[in-house]
């Protein structure tokens, strides 16, 4: 995609995606003509009432699930038709998921959960070591390295989770309801870190119903209905 | 997916780290992952020990028959019972029945392939040696008895042509009987007496192996045992006995005529070893009209014994089938829990960039871990086992370096038949439903 003056490579882009379900005899249509981009370095929030399409719309931008109809592409590749294994692949080196229920493994420790993807890159046991001490330790988490997520506060699991969706440096991070199992404080944290991680440059989309979330970030998308309703960046360039 | 494929990419790093991984999961339900093993353990262990057993008896059994010599057809007179003599002989004192010199030469005149016939008869009565005597038997024999029959010297010398032809009060005693007879002194040089004759004692010779075996355990329960022979020559036994041989047996009487008590025939070739017990038979069946003797064809009894071995292994194979069928449902029952259990894992997996294949390698890799740490178990119980019987039952067991190799290799080719089709499920899991999965 040629994009002409200084406007940036869209890391993500949306070109017609619907999403359809059969459920029984009837058709549902989660999503209907959504059309996205999304630009390096954007820190974003998509939200919306429940049975909007938040959660389709995840599982389509986390390369989880393929869109029925339209075009989808990331860091200018698409990705709409791939196979199980170059989707896998995809996930693996370009997404990083952060999700509400933490979702770390239990019989694992924090260093070799934080290598989980890691390991599917074939990154090498020594470097792979290395990654994980590092991302734990800019987490917070250096001291708890053995330890298993049970013996973890939510708050720190979740920053495992957010140290393991970097691994891969990852051009984009998905993170679903990542407080929403948190109380204030530990949340509160969470988002803090977001905030750096914004600062150094990584593209965030934070799926959320929490209205303060949106506040901080610096795009805010409302879905209604299985299509975009607002998007705070059309917002200001029709403004 | 193609199994070639999996194959080129994994590599050994991986194959080490799914090794740890599996250790891990297994590790956090020790109790199921021992329990699932257990259908293997006990599968592997029963094969391995049942075969060693088998194994060990039937390497008994055919030692015992090849002790007796393979090319050799052993005839026995055996008393007719007294319903079939009755009739003939009500009034006769003397008893007369068995093999007869006109058999043996008729046999060596007509049938191919017979090389030496060793001729035996037996006297039986008291030995005694000054007052200490044993219930036993003189055996006439030939010289060559020892070579034909594998009967090995313990001490001194078998008789010789020489002594035969002479007639020579020479005998030979069998271990059992030396040890009764002569308990503390040495027994070569020294004279025993039957009845009336005094014979020189010139070698002990090993116990006839069918009755060795028995006869440790009567001596130890303080009987005397089977095997109590003294064997001199033929010829001399003739001339000490006579043809009708008389008994004294606390108050009764018995006088028997039997000219051969026991015929040992070495035929030349194995292959001619089974017709020519069918023309012996046939001759035997001619000559008398009651069955007064006995025939043993130990290569016959070899055959059989093979055979009888042959449908063991078959047997134990089943059974071996079965179990390891057993164990693999099992196993496979408790993986398809396992998946279930890890759905989300499975999601989690996939959501970090695990393909399908990560996903069968990881849950084969476990299940393949599972049977063949029962393979593991079973073989060292299925060696433990025979060994401690032979330690305390002193029971021969032969342990076949194949046996544990093959049952380790079935169980491990078990944890991977059964292992596929979980692992396979767990990676057609949808990635989206499995993270939802609660």
């Amino acid at each position: 995609m040629a994009s002409p003056g200084n406007a940036p490579e869209p890391v993500i882009e949306l070109r017609g995606v619907e999403k359809h379900y059969q459920m029984g005899d009837t058709l549902v249509k989660a999503l209907h003509g959504v059309d996205l981009k999304i630009l390096p370095g954007d820190y974003i929030s998509i939200l919306g009432p429940s049975g909007c399409g938040k959660s389709t719309m995840l599982n389509i931008l986390g390369c989880l699930d393929q869109p029925t109809i339209g075009q989808y592409f990331l860091s200018g590749q698409d990705v709409s038709q791939l196979s199980d294994d170059d989707l896998s692949q995809v996930r693996g080196k370009r997404l990083g998921f952060i999700f509400q229920s933490y979702n770390l493994i239990q019989q694992l420790t924090v260093v070799e959960n934080i290598e989980v993807p890691l390991y599917y890159q074939g990154v090498t046991e020594k470097e792979s070591r290395e990654i994980a001490v590092a991302l734990a330790e800019k987490v917070g988490l250096g001291t708890r390295l053995d330890h298993r997520p049970t013996e973890l506060s939510g708050g720190q699991q979740q920053r495992v989770a957010i140290a393991r969706a970097l691994a891969n440096d990852p051009a984009v991070i998905l993170a679903d309801e990542a407080t929403g199992n948190l109380d204030s404080k530990s949340g509160g944290d969470i988002l803090q870190i977001f905030d750096e991680l914004n600062a150094d440059g990584k593209t965030l989309i934070l799926i959320t119903h929490d209205e303060g979330m949106a506040m901080r970030t610096s795009r805010t998308i409302r879905l209604k209905d299985g299509s975009v309703a607002y998007d705070s960046y059309t917002e200001r360039q029709l403004a | 997916m193609n199994v070639a494929g999996i194959i080129k990419e994994f590599s050994l790093f991986r194959l080490k780290r799914s090794v740890i991984l599996g250790v891990k999961s297994l590790w956090m339900h020790k109790l199921r992952s021992l329990l699932t093993a257990m259908g293997i353990v006990f599968g592997v262990c029963s094969v391995i020990a049942m075969l060693a057993i088998g194994e060990g008896a039937s390497y008994e059994a055919q030692q015992q028959i090849k002790d007796l010599g393979s090319q050799n057809i052993i005839l026995e007179s055996v008393k007719p019972s007294s319903k079939t003599t009755a009739g003939e002989q009500e009034r006769s004192l003397i008893l007369e029945y068995g093999l007869t010199y006109n058999d043996i030469s008729q046999i060596r005149a007509t049938v191919p392939g017979v090389l030496v016939t060793i001729p035996s008869r037996e006297v039986k009565d008291f030995i005694w040696n000054e007052a200490q005597n044993v219930d036993g038997a003189a055996v006439g024999t030939v010289s060559w008895f020892p070579e034909m029959r594998n009967r090995n010297m313990v001490r001194g010398r078998f008789f010789t042509e020489l002594e035969m032809s002479m007639r020579a009060p020479v005998c030979v005693l069998s271990k059992s009987l030396a040890r009764q007879l002569f308990p503390l002194t040495e027994p070569i040089g020294d004279t025993v007496r039957i009845q009336t004759s005094y014979f020189r004692v010139v070698g002990v010779i090993d116990d006839d192996p069918a009755v060795a075996a028995s006869n440790d355990e009567k001596e130890a329960a303080g009987d005397q045992g089977d095997g109590m022979e003294m064997m001199i020559p033929i010829t001399t036994l003739e001339d000490h006995f006579g043809e009708v041989i008389f008994k004294y047996r606390s108050g009764s009487f018995e006088a028997e005529k039997v000219q051969l008590h026991d015929v040992t025939i070495r035929i030349g070739e194995p292959d001619e070893v089974m017709p020519a017990s069918l023309a012996i038979r046939h001759i035997l069946e001619r000559n008398h009209k009651q069955v007064d003797y006995r025939m043993t064809v130990p290569l016959d009894l070899l055959r059989r014994a093979e055979r009888t071995k042959q449908i063991f292994n078959i047997v134990l194979g089943s059974i071996a089938a079965i179990s390891l069928l057993v164990g693999g449902i099992g196993i496979m029952n408790i993986m398809l829990a396992t998946v279930t259990e890890r759905t989300r894992e499975i999601g989690i997996r996939r959501a970090l960039g695990a393909k399908k294949k990560d996903i069968v390698i990881q849950f084969l890799i476990e299940t393949v871990m599972l049977s063949g740490a029962g393979g593991v178990i079973g073989v060292a119980l299925g060696l433990a086992i025979p060994i401690m019987i032979t330690h305390f039952a002193e029971m021969v067991t032969i342990i076949e370096l194949w046996a544990p190799a093959l049952a380790f290799t079935i169980s491990v080719m078990t944890g991977i038949l059964f292992g596929i089709y979980p692992a396979v499920r767990a990676a057609g899991m949808n990635p989206v439903e499995a993270l939802r999965h609660e």
